[in-house]
């Protein structure tokens, strides 16, 4: 077949040189993406991990805003120093909510997929405000306008909505929402309902009050909210490691 | 000679390549500028002066956004539709659209930029911008294809030219990677924001198939394409080899596709996709230096001209840095060096190699000897071009140096134990290690600032040149036939 070809066929004919471009640069991109879509062992099957409440996703919005993941990877490697510096790996379970996913590419600060829990809300907020007034080797930017802005919760349902097209089980309907009291319990499912999801934002604020100011609600409120849950939705004394070593 | 020049500009649409080239220059000022400005908010935080549209996050796709698609993407439209004319000889097709390309591509860069300052971003490295500036992109890519692959079916020449290959699988490849990288739900019709289609792994698969290669075909297939008709045209001599060329053309297209996951070594994406991808970015070491080879033996022959001519300095050292730079990053894909160099300041330096040292410099080079052409004139000062190459290549090896000590120190200080065990450096120790070499990276990217000032200063003063001369001409004419 290939004895009387002469590479000149293809480059006297631009129909067939494009067709053959496009095919010798669309294999790659299919041997490599597609199958994880349908691979089963892509993502791990861990209890715990959950949609964002309203309040976190909002401030995910917000971490995504001002370009976080220039400096901050979400995405703890197996390795024994970052295990004693960040907590157990990361697991791909634990950004299967994350429209678009933040593992980042750089460490200029450190990483911070298991941020949450380990400063108080006031350690963050005082740091998001002046990070060389905590960590005076800091050169990480004052983040001082979350604490003056005030949330933008106009187009909360909207954006749910939108999350919800993309796979994001939040609940639009009363069938949504029992689908959900059964995978997440009532508790996690009341949090994950659109129409609530106002209400439930301005609740877990006001309850969480972690920009230190119940009497309205800030972007800090959210950016913290999000922090704090950062890492914390997988219990790892419950599972053994020799469950995960599969998908790895 | 200056009357076949003339006949040249009346036989091919040079008006949008100058329009290009112009904004080629532009766009490379005002990128370099935003590079050397968030280089030093690193080195001198105070720079950020609490303000949000200043402050880091938000400045620095400002700065890849117009130094990739603005200054790379106007040259490669600037250059490509000069070559694909010239080796097809034969005008552009559609010259309307061709015009369509080039404000609606400049819109895409001076929106993208407002966008990411005001606080609007995908959150996708390299692909920030929001869903209706990802529509434009795909509005104007679509009549981009159109007029090259038009002009390439109207030749009068047998034959497509080696260059045009590099340039349709660029242009073919982009709209792909665009087009998958970008699908995405918006908030609602009227909102800027919008949650991407895909989420953790699968996303980032995607998204980093999409950054390798644009690394890949943006920045290296388009250039190499930029490569193969202005180092044998500055040299005056033919290229070395033909097969060559037709082996690692075809060997390259095929083997970036599969690289873009040695970006996910030791992530959570499973195993065998960062194994696939670290094995092809190893064999495709040999593809990226048969281009080098065939672009450096190309002007062997032409060495003497080393000695006089800076352009062809330009074209011998982006070369020797592309080479480097296809060699590091094998090196970079293997699991071991990865799990170093990951999230360091060495892959900073490994992107800036390439970008600096090859990227820019080869389009200096051939924006140096097209913009002369383009105006039917000399360039106005050869000790200028000359200047502009040391300032480049010293600020190159400044940057690159300074990011090779602080990357590797970061890594290795991120995995120090100390004697019982424990880690021997908080994280802010290596923050704090990094300021020397943080404002070493700045200077370096000072001096290549430098140098492209002069070359503006060089174009603008060639253009006036050219301008002037025509001018004259022209009046020459009028007086000689009244």
């Amino acid at each position: 077949m290939f004895k009387n070809f002469k590479h000149e066929k293809i480059e006297t004919n631009a129909g067939l040189l494009l067709v053959l471009t496009m095919l010798a640069v669309s294999i790659g991109g299919l041997v490599e993406i597609a199958p994880l879509f349908f691979l089963k062992d892509t993502v791990e099957n861990v209890d715990g991990v959950r949609p964002y409440t309203p309040l976190e996703s909002r401030g995910r919005d917000i971490y995504i805003r001002e370009g976080c993941y220039t400096c901050h990877s979400q995405m703890i490697r197996p390795f024994r120093d970052e295990q004693l510096r960040y907590g157990h790996y990361s697991l791909a379970a634990e950004s299967k909510y994350d429209h678009p996913f933040q593992w980042g590419s750089k460490r200029t600060g450190p990483d911070l997929a298991r941020v949450g829990g380990k400063y108080s809300n006031e350690w963050h907020v005082q740091h998001l405000i002046k990070p060389t007034s905590m960590v005076p080797e800091s050169v990480m930017p004052n983040y001082q306008w979350l604490q003056e802005n005030k949330l933008d919760v106009s187009d909360i349902g909207d954006r749910m909505r939108a999350l919800r097209i993309t796979g994001v089980p939040y609940s639009a309907n009363d069938e949504e929402y029992q689908r959900n009291v059964k995978q997440f319990g009532e508790a996690v499912a009341k949090t994950l309902h659109i129409p609530d999801a106002l209400k439930n934002l301005v609740a877990q604020a006001q309850e969480g009050n972690f920009d230190g100011d119940r009497s309205s609600v800030s972007e800090m409120d959210a950016v913290v909210a999000y922090l704090q849950v950062l890492g914390t939705m997988v219990d790892f004394s419950k599972i053994k490691p020799e469950d995960l070593v599969k998908f790895r | 000679m200056s009357a076949t020049s003339v006949a040249a500009a009346e036989q091919y649409d040079y008006e949008i390549i100058k329009k290009f080239s112009v904004m080629a220059i532009v766009w490379a000022v005002v990128g370099m500028f935003a590079g050397v400005y968030i280089a030093s908010e690193l080195a001198w935080p105070w720079l950020n002066f609490d303000s949000p549209y200043l402050s880091f996050g938000r400045f620095r796709p400002v700065h890849t956004g117009a130094v990739i698609f603005g200054f790379g993407g106007s040259a490669l439209f600037a250059t490509s539709y000069y070559v694909v004319q010239r080796t097809c000889q034969t005008r552009l097709f559609a010259p309307g659209l061709a015009t369509f390309t080039f404000w609606g591509w400049q819109a895409v860069i001076v929106l993208a930029a407002l966008s990411y300052v005001t606080g609007f971003s995908q959150g996708r490295e390299y692909a920030e911008m929001e869903w209706p500036i990802d529509l434009l992109i795909l509005v104007v890519w679509v009549a981009y294809m159109a007029v090259f692959i038009g002009t390439l079916m109207q030749r009068k020449q047998p034959h497509i030219y080696v260059a045009n290959w590099f340039y349709l699988s660029f242009i073919l490849v982009t709209a792909l990677l665009h087009t998958f990288n970008n699908i995405a739900v918006p908030v609602n019709l009227f909102s800027l924001k919008s949650y991407s289609l895909f989420s953790g792994a699968q996303d980032a698969m995607t998204q980093w198939w999409y950054g390798h290669n644009a690394v890949g075909f943006f920045l290296t297939a388009a250039f190499l394409g930029m490569m193969y008709y202005f180092v044998p045209k500055h040299a005056g001599r033919p290229v070395y080899s033909y097969r060559l060329s037709i082996v690692h053309f075809w060997a390259l297209s095929f083997m970036y596709m599969w690289v873009g996951t040695h970006h996910l070594h030791w992530t959570a994406l499973p195993d065998w996709a960062s194994t696939l991808g670290a094995t092809f970015s190893i064999m495709l070491l040999l593809p990226s230096w048969g281009g080098m080879i065939n672009g450096i033996m190309t002007l062997s022959g032409a060495w003497d001209k080393l000695r006089t001519d800076p352009i062809m300095r330009f074209m011998i050292v982006a070369l020797s840095f592309y080479g480097m730079s296809t060699f590091e990053g094998p090196l970079m894909s293997l699991k071991d060096v990865n799990a170093l160099s990951h999230y360091t300041d060495w892959t900073v330096g490994h992107v800036h190699s390439g970008a600096l040292g090859w990227v820019a410099m080869i389009a200096f080079g051939s924006l140096y000897h097209m913009i002369p052409k383009l105006w039917n004139t000399q360039i106005f000062s050869v000790k200028l071009i000359n200047a502009h190459f040391w300032l480049a290549t010293i600020g190159t090896l400044l940057y690159i140096t300074a990011m090779w000590i602080s990357g590797i120190s970061q890594g290795l200080m991120w995995r120090a134990f100390d004697d019982f065990g424990n880690l021997q450096y908080s994280f802010v120790e290596s923050v704090a290690a990094m300021h020397p070499f943080y404002a070493m990276r700045a200077i370096g990217g000072m001096f290549f600032l430098t140098g492209m000032l002069l070359m503006a200063y060089n174009v603008f003063a060639t253009i006036r040149q050219g301008v002037r001369d025509a001018e004259l001409a022209g009046v020459r004419t009028t007086v000689a036939t009244a």
